[in-house]
């Protein structure tokens, strides 16, 4: 189960990382759930999950620093439920890549299925290519930055927290958002319901540029994003303090 | 009296017409549905009579048998039912909590998260997933005994929870990641799967999470009751829990909780009969909630098929709610009158203002529940319930309530008869079956 000492991983997506050995996992011959406890029983260091093939619910429930590269394309939940942990997948992958995120980083080098960062609570879950649909929904606090388009939805019911879209987005972007902040920088394919464009300031300039230089979005240009924020209209929505109304 | 626009109907036209709306309330369905007070248990006589006088009754049950490594052992067939801390006060989580622990049984959170004092107070805490994922933390899930994902609920079956401002006070919107004072209604589904499919990768991580250790309940609000439970039986749930019309919530709106889903009665035979359709009868365990109130309930819904049940606003009554007076023994018939109610009809929890400290974010409110009281009166109504369940299934002949079966039932109506599957009382005919 166990590799050799593994040379020092000189690609990008480590992120400063001290040369060491690297825990080497083959996904094509061990199950999830022998991965996920080798990944899990680890204090620190680094690891390598090998020839994943979209395997569902690789390096989830992480709960240290450790360093996690997924050599491929991995399946549903791609780190999802960490804490700590700091997740690279050399591929697109599946729905819900950084679910509940509390924090730390999951890095998707490719595109991203559905909910992308779904109720993520804190961290960075950076998706260097496209991502479907629901991308940051009900976003609790963690900052997800989208390299290309994102599909429909994108922020829906999203309560806090960052969404960086660097291409176009779908339609309904922001749906009942709540108090998230939306930066494009394409094309904005229509609001969802409670969501408005607001005027950037230089905060806002100085933010997106942070991110975006920090993900490698260089295609992202700060003073020309459009930010989308939340109407207010859902707030209070009951007509009566005593006796709500839907 | 013009049955169809009745005086309440009126009221209700004349409302919606002035707020374009209709009303929010807590707790359950008003209506009268078929339940299991139409149902009646068969004692032994010369027949069915246990071969030896059984002097005990056992009252043990075990849920999560199929995959997890600690199923959930709990001393009786009743658990308390998912509430949050938000919809109730701090008070009141506290008091469910050492109430569960007194009685050998456990409690459930509820869509806020795991408050620290539920923790503390439970010894078997079941953890919530619901769809609004507010507070959802893994290292909860890694404390918890048992994790429930919750697809619906019985008084708003394909509806989201709503939680109105009032009650979204600094530690609650602390805990949900919230503005504070802001109207919480969330989606009514999760946002990170769709469908059966997705429903078993799903419970694989949270498997993977808590390495295997402990077991996945499915919870669904009752209406597409058997496709729901083979789905969910299919994507890998231990247990199944399945909650009727008849079940409470902290604050939906009026016109879901009264027309939508089915009752309890039919549910519990629909998911049984699925089970055993599917042949995992004894490896899926299943839970029924949705107005269970006495040990009669239990008895016969664990009769039909259920391993336990689930109790909700039972366990709020027993705590004290609808009550006229609050724990330091005060008169507080004014605060429901201010609610625009009285004891004993009060449905207002949605407003935060209950008197008797339980639906509560009120400080002043909430000091008006006892934990220690609380939980004692709590404690002695499951005790109560399991009395009268075993009384009841001793009375049948059986030296277990799991012993139980649809044998030892017969229906009272030819409704119940039909939905509930078993012979109208003095008769062989189940509705809907040929006559023997």
């Amino acid at each position: 189960m166990t590799s050799p000492p593994h040379p020092p991983d000189q690609r990008a997506g480590w992120h400063g990382a001290q040369p060491g050995t690297v825990l080497t996992l083959d996904a094509g011959a061990l199950t999830t759930r022998e991965i996920n406890r080798s990944l899990q029983s680890l204090p620190g260091g680094r690891a390598l999950v090998s020839n994943p093939a979209g395997r569902h619910n690789l390096a989830v429930g992480l709960a240290a620093a450790i360093q996690v590269e997924i050599d491929g394309p991995a399946g549903f939940y791609a780190g999802g439920l960490g804490k700590e942990a700091r997740i690279t997948v050399n591929g697109p992958a599946g729905a819900g890549a950084g679910e509940n995120l509390m924090s730390g980083e999951v890095h998707v080098r490719g595109s991203a299925g559905r909910s992308a960062a779904a109720s993520a609570r804190g961290g960075v879950v950076v998706v260097d290519g496209d991502c479907v649909s629901h991308a940051g929904i009900s976003l609790k606090g963690a900052t997800l930055a989208i390299g290309g388009d994102a599909g429909a939805y994108c922020g829906f019911l999203a309560q806090s927290g960052v969404i960086l879209v660097g291409g176009d987005t779908g339609p309904c972007l922001g749906e009942s958002l709540i108090e998230a902040v939306v930066y494009v920088g394409g094309k904005v394919n229509g609001l969802g319901n409670g969501a408005v464009v607001e005027e950037i300031d230089e905060h806002d300039v100085t933010f997106v540029k942070v991110l975006a230089d920090g993900c490698g979005f260089d295609h992202v240009t700060p003073a020309s994003v459009t930010k989308v924020v939340s109407s207010r209209r859902m707030y209070r929505m009951q007509a009566r303090h005593d006796h709500g109304t839907y | 009296m013009s049955h169809t626009f009745s005086p309440e109907v009126i009221a209700q036209i004349q409302e919606r017409a002035r707020l374009g709306g209709g009303a929010v309330r807590g707790l359950g369905a008003r209506r009268a549905t078929p339940g299991f007070d139409d149902l009646l248990l068969l004692p032994a006589g010369l027949s069915g009579a246990p071969d030896l006088p059984r002097e005990r009754c056992d009252t043990r049950t075990i849920l999560g048998t199929r995959h997890a490594e600690e199923p959930v052992v709990l001393d009786i067939p009743i658990t308390i039912a998912g509430m949050s801390f938000g919809a109730l006060s701090s008070a009141a989580k506290e008091a469910l909590g050492r109430a569960a622990t007194m009685t050998g049984t456990s409690t459930t959170t509820g869509e806020g998260g795991m408050a620290p004092v539920e923790r503390d107070s439970a010894k078997t805490l079941v953890y919530q997933c619901l769809p609004s994922r507010f507070g959802f933390d893994p290292d909860h899930l890694r404390a918890a005994d048992a994790v429930e994902i919750v697809l619906g609920q019985g008084a708003v079956p394909g509806g989201g929870g709503m939680l109105l401002g009032q009650k979204v006070t600094t530690p609650v919107a602390f805990m949900r990641d919230l503005p504070e004072g802001v109207d919480q209604r969330t989606a009514s589904r999760h946002p990170d799967w769709a469908g059966p499919e997705g429903l078993r990768v799903k419970i694989e991580e949270l498997r993977e999470v808590t390495a295997w250790r402990i077991p996945v309940y499915v919870k669904i609000g009752a209406s597409r009751v058997a496709p729901d439970v083979r789905h969910a039986v299919e994507a890998g749930a231990d247990v199944i829990v399945v909650d009727g019309m008849q079940g409470g919530t902290g604050a939906a709106a009026d016109v879901f909780i009264e027309h939508t889903g089915i009752p309890t009665l039919a549910a519990t035979r629909v998911a049984a009969d699925t089970l055993r359709t599917l042949g995992m009868d004894g490896q899926v365990q299943l839970v029924v909630s949705g107005g269970i109130r006495s040990g009669a309930d239990v008895a016969k819904a664990l009769a039909l098929g259920a391993d336990a049940v689930s109790v909700g606003v039972a366990a709020l009554i027993a705590l004290g709610c609808n009550s006229p007076s609050d724990d330091t023994g005060a008169d507080v018939s004014l605060g429901y009158r201010a609610l625009g109610t009285v004891p004993g009809s009060c449905t207002a929890c949605h407003t935060g203002g209950c008197p008797v400290g339980i639906a509560t974010q009120d400080d002043m409110l909430a000091d008006r529940l006892d934990p220690d009281f609380g939980a004692e009166r709590v404690a002695n109504f499951l005790r109560a319930l399991t009395k009268e369940a075993t009384m009841l299934a001793r009375a049948c002949g059986k030296s277990s309530v799991h012993q139980l079966g649809t044998d030892d039932l017969v229906a009272l109506t030819v409704e119940a008869a039909a939905m509930a599957r078993v012979p109208l009382a003095g008769t062989s005919w189940i509705p809907g079956t040929p006559i023997t």
